[in-house]
Formats: structure tokens, C-alpha cells, sequence
């Protein structure tokens, strides 16, 4: 956290870190991994508190994925300390797994299986119990809305329903702790949809989620708390509404015209010492409304979760 | 999308059903049986084509080699031919059932399919999930490995209480060979770079073990590697408990099946283990 001062970290909540709070679902604290050249993890400090939906987002290659990985100890810090669920992994990170789901970004599911042998297997390795394994498989379908395609064979399934599979696989054990990462990557928006429904129940259920997106929307309709990541650690969190007035004010003008038209405003934005970003087929400048009138002519908008990670990350997004 | 499901089942306090009260530990039953539970479900589709192709593989071998060399050479020893294929060529049929499922499945599996990284997910460790599907392998080159002698009575070999170790001494050497393939997996770059291993490594183990002739013919360099060939030791074993000739000699071709095991077993999960965390 060295690229964030002291101020800036009371501000966000940060002051709890080193001590980690009763009842965080997951904390790590100082947590570097390197893949030879290549630093995935730079000195990463998070806390997720029980009962939340935490929304990671970040660009791609911030390290993302590499952190869920950690979580389930399928890759280890080379250093700082990770505790899930209480447990301390690596050590104890079998245990945090027999607690804990996880809906990964790519599909893994077994083809050559049907709906009900695949969440049969996994009842198993999650050590449900053979007289509740039957009504949790159909519990599992029920959430997944896969009743209705139980004895069918994966590979005959849309998309739309392996994703929700992956989820229901997930959620054989009744966890209190659920990961997903990159839960809607790559689906239609209708699909989308379903699987907001189906997180948001989550979350209403008492279960703490950990939802690593680059999906802004995503990120803004779902998430309590949002932790903007990049470049292997996290450099702002709030809630999406916290971090959209600290970051991007109130409000947004967009400045449309011809590519000569832009770069002049692009200058005069930089002159003036305005935060602004390309969007599109315009120019965006961040708080609008402290100009004073003296912002240039254009769309005003209210300041959105994009705005103000843009100008955390200074990456566009999609 | 039933949302409500989750919420009106789980109530306000979620939690597991199985989770709190259990405690997990090392190479626990549970986990194997999970692990092993898939690949039965996997086998119920497969079945017929895997015993179809166990029961012709040695029925070929039989009439070529039997029908073949045994016009020429009516006995081996103090054996007939029949009797000397039928045994040794359990030995291949397990060999087979176990070296090519350890180094196919298990590179479809963790690169293909990334099976291996779901049920990492879940409460199963590397030592578990790859001791789980070398016994899976070697369960069924054990079963399967009995095929030849099955065949071989009807070629007129004569049924042996003996055979009924034949399963044991198939699952030891499975067990082996099918470290050995996961091994093979675990440090191939491409599925590609099986050829060489197939060619270079099995296929001479294959023929030079007794199989199909003595080892005892070939120049004494030669025979000194056969002798440290383990499918040499299980094709020994197996043919002396089939005829009924065991002594003590096959207590030495045991235990260097065993120790075979034993080493491959650790290999694979060393060499494997390293690649499936990162």
C-alpha cells in the first residue's frame, strides 16, 4: 500500500489492516507473488468483511485471478500472510476449502457428465453427507434452474446454463464463503442478468461473496464495497458511490466534436490542471461541477464507477 | 434463475452442511472416494469399448503369436507357447491399461479440461486427487489384466487356482506404470511429446520382458536391462502364479514390483504437484 498515503488510507477504512478484524472472511496482508519476471501480486492488503459482496475490479493482468488462486492455495504467496474463513493458508487451507465455493472464470466442467453426476462428485469432495446428498444435488439444480436439464450431458448445454452450473457446483455445500471470478465473462447480457439475480440472493442469504470483474456494471449494481486493483494491489476501495465522488466528483461533461476539436480540449484540460479522459467519440472532464462555468460546452452527465476508474488506473475498461 | 432457493434454504445463517463439525486431514478416504467416484461415472460411459478392445487385443495376440511362432516353436522351455503368451501378455494388457491412462488422461484432464484445477477447489489436495486416479488406474488394470488369461483358456491354457492372484500382482504393476504415465504427463511439454516415451521407453519394455519370448536368449548386456524392466518381474510373477509354479524366487519379483509402485507413486505427485500449484 506504499502508493497510498496515510490520510487516503484512513479516509477508506484502511486503519484496520494490520490487525485483522473479528469476523473478516479474508484478509491478507503484504502478499507479493511473482511468476519468474512477471510480479502478479505487488504487496497486496485486503480485507473482506462476513456478509458482504466484495467486487474486485480491475483491469486485466492487475492480478486478479492470481489472488482468487491464492485464496484456495492453487498458487502460494512467496510472501505476507492469508487467512480465509479463520484458517491460515497455505497451512490450513483444505479446511477453509471444505467451507468456502468457488466459481472459477473458466469453464472446467466435465463434458462427458451429466448435470446431476457433476454436482454428485462435487457433494462428495465436499464431504456432504450421503443421506443429504440427493436433496442437495436437487437443491443445487433448483438454484441453478437446471432441474429441468438434470440428465443431460454438459456438452449438450448452452452457455448460458454451464455458467450457472459452474455456479451451482459451487454452491453444493451450502458455503459461507463464495469466490467467483469473472463470473459473467464472455455471456449475452440476458445471461448476465440471471447470474446478478442469482449473486444478489447470495448475498440477501447471509453469504459472504468475493466477485473479482472488470465489468464496471457488474461491479456497481452488485458489490457493498469495491476495491479497485492494479498492477498487483489494491488502490482504492469504497463503496461504488464513495469512490465515484471521491475520484470523479459529482459530475462528467463530455465534449463531442471532430479529432482536432478533442485534442484541443484534451490541451486546455491539461493546461487548466482538469482531470479528463477520452470516452469514446468525446472528451470527458471529470468534476464538472467545481469549474465554475468555466468548463467547455457539452453533455453534462452524473460522474459513474468508469469515470472514477479511469482516472484511478488511467486504463479504459471494455 | 431461483435466487430464493438459496436464501429461504440457507435462512440468515448459512453454513456448510458438511463443513464445521468435520475436520480434514491427510490422505483422507473421503476425498479418494470423491475423486474416484468421477472417473466411475466416467467409466460408465466408456465400459463396453474398453473391455471390447481387452478381450481383442489378446485374442490377436494369441492367433498371431500362438498361431504364428507356434507352428515353429511348439514350447518354451517346459512350456507350450500357448501358455507362455497367455500368461505374458498379462503383463501388456496391463501395462497398457495403465501406462496410456496415466499419461493421456491425465494431461486431457489438467490441460484440456482443467478438471484437476475444479477439484482443487474443493477439500482434495495434489497427494489425493493423483493417488485417487492411480488407484483408479490401477484398479482396472488389475480387472482387466485378467482378460489374456480368460482368452487363453479358451486357446486351451489350463485354469489355476494361482490365476486368482493375477488381479494383485496387475494392480502392483498398474499402480507402477500408471505413476509412471502421470509422471510422463507432468513434465511433457506438448501431448505431442508422448510419441518418444511410447516408442523409446514403452514399446521396449513391452517386447523385452518376456512376453513373447525368453529373456535368457539375449546377449548378456541386453538381459541385464530386461532384468531391472519391471514388466519383466510382473510377466515372471504372473506366469508362475498361473501355472502354479510359485516359489521363492517370485518373492523377489514382488517386492521390486512394489518398490516400483511405491517410487512412481511419490514421483507423480512431486513431479505433477509442482505444476498443478503455482
Amino acid at each position: 500500500m506504499d502508493a497510498v498515503s496515510d490520510s487516503e488510507e484512513a479516509e477508506r477504512g484502511f486503519e484496520g489492516r494490520l490487525t485483522p478484524r473479528a469476523g473478516a472472511a479474508i484478509s491478507l496482508r503484504g502478499v507479493h507473488k511473482r511468476f519468474g519476471e512477471i510480479t502478479a501480486v505487488d504487496g497486496l492488503d485486503l480485507e473482506v468483511p462476513s456478509g458482504v459482496c466484495f467486487g474486485l475490479l480491475g483491469p486485466n493482468g492487475a492480478g486478479k485471478s492470481t489472488t482468487m488462486r491464492m485464496l484456495t492455495a492453487q498458487a502460494l504467496a512467496d510472501t505476507g500472510e492469508i487467512s480465509v474463513l479463520g484458517y491460515e493458508l497455505p497451512r490450513e487451507s483444505k479446511q477453509s476449502r471444505l467451507e468456502m465455493g468457488v466459481v472459477p472464470q473458466l469453464d472446467n466442467l466435465d463434458v462427458e457428465l451429466t448435470c446431476r453426476q457433476i454436482l454428485t462428485v462435487f457433494a462428495r469432495l465436499y464431504r456432504v453427507p450421503r443421506p443429504q446428498r440427493t436433496a442437495a444435488v436437487d437443491r443445487a439444480l433448483a438454484i441453478a434452474n437446471l432441474s429441468h436439464r438434470a440428465d443431460t450431458i454438459v456438452r449438450e448445454l448452452s452457455g448460458g446454463m454451464r455458467r450457472r452450473l459452474l455456479v451451482a457446483r459451487g454452491l453444493i455445500h451450502r458455503p459461507r464463503l463464495v469466490l467467483l471470478d469473472e463470473p459473467t465473462v464472455g455471456l449475452d447480457p440476458q445471461v448476465r442478468q440471471e447470474l446478478w439475480t442469482l449473486i444478489d440472493g447470495l448475498r440477501a442469504g447471509g453469504v459472504t461473496v468475493l466477485m473479482s470483474t472488470h465489468y464496471i456494471e457488474e461491479a456497481e449494481r452488485l458489490a457493498d464495497t469495491v476495491a479497485v486493483m492494479s498492477a498487483g494491489r489494491i488502490i482504492a476501495q469504497g463503496t461504488p458511490a464513495e469512490l465515484v465522488r471521491e475520484h470523479a466528483g459529482e459530475e462528467v461533461v463530455e465534449v463531442y466534436g471532430p479529432p482536432d476539436t478533442l485534442a484541443r480540449v484534451a490541451a486546455l484540460a491539461a493546461d487548466s490542471g482538469w482531470s479528463s479522459r477520452r470516452s469514446g467519440p468525446a472528451v470527458a472532464i471529470m468534476r464538472a461541477e467545481t469549474l465554475d462555468g468555466g468548463a467547455p460546452q457539452g453533455v453534462r452527465r452524473p460522474a459513474n464507477l468508469e469515470d472514477a476508474f479511469v482516472a484511478l488506473t488511467g486504463e479504459e475498461i471494455e | 434463475m431461483s435466487a430464493s432457493a438459496h436464501s429461504s434454504g440457507a435462512g440468515s445463517q448459512p453454513g456448510p452442511q458438511a463443513g464445521a463439525a468435520a475436520r480434514v486431514g491427510r490422505l483422507e478416504p473421503a476425498a479418494l472416494a470423491g475423486v474416484m467416484s468421477r472417473d466411475v461415472a466416467i467409466f460408465g460411459r466408456y465400459w463396453r469399448a474398453t473391455t471390447f478392445s481387452s478381450i481383442v487385443q489378446p485374442t490377436i495376440y494369441l492367433l498371431a503369436f500362438g498361431l504364428g511362432f507356434g507352428a515353429l516353436y511348439h514350447r518354451v522351455g517346459h512350456l507350450t507357447y500357448v501358455q507362455y503368451v497367455a500368461t505374458g501378455v498379462v503383463a501388456t494388457a496391463v501395462l497398457f491399461s495403465s501406462a496410456f491412462p496415466g499419461m493421456f488422461n491425465t494431461f486431457i484432464r489438467w490441460q484440456f479440461q482443467r478438471t484437476y484445477d475444479a477439484m482443487l477447489a474443493a477439500p482434495v489436495d495434489v497427494e489425493e486427487l493423483i493417488t485417487a486416479e492411480i488407484l483408479w488406474i490401477s484398479l482396472r488394470a488389475g480387472v482387466y489384466g485378467m482378460a489374456p488369461l480368460v482368452v487363453g483358456i479358451f486357446f486351451g491354457l489350463e485354469p489355476n487356482p494361482g490365476m486368482l492372484l493375477v488381479p494383485l500382482i496387475g494392480f502392483v504393476t498398474g499402480f507402477g506404470f500408471a505413476g509412471f504415465g502421470v509422471t510422463v504427463a507432468a513434465v511433457a511439454k506438448t501431448i505431442d511429446n508422448f510419441n518418444y516415451i511410447t516408442s523409446a521407453v514403452l514399446t521396449p519394455l513391452f517386447l523385452v520382458a518376456g512376453t513373447f519370448f525368453p529373456i535368457s536368449t539375449l546377449p548378456a548386456g541386453l538381459r541385464a536391462i530386461a532384468e531391472i524392466n519391471p514388466l519383466y518381474h510382473c510377466v515372471q510373477l504372473v506366469r508362475d502364479a498361473s501355472l502354479g509354479h510359485l516359489g521363492p524366487y517370485d518373492l523377489g519379483h514382488a517386492a521390486v514390483l512394489i518398490a516400483f509402485a511405491l517410487l512412481m507413486w511419490r514421483l507423480a505427485i512431486s513431479q505433477l504437484g509442482r505444476r498443478l500449484i503455482d
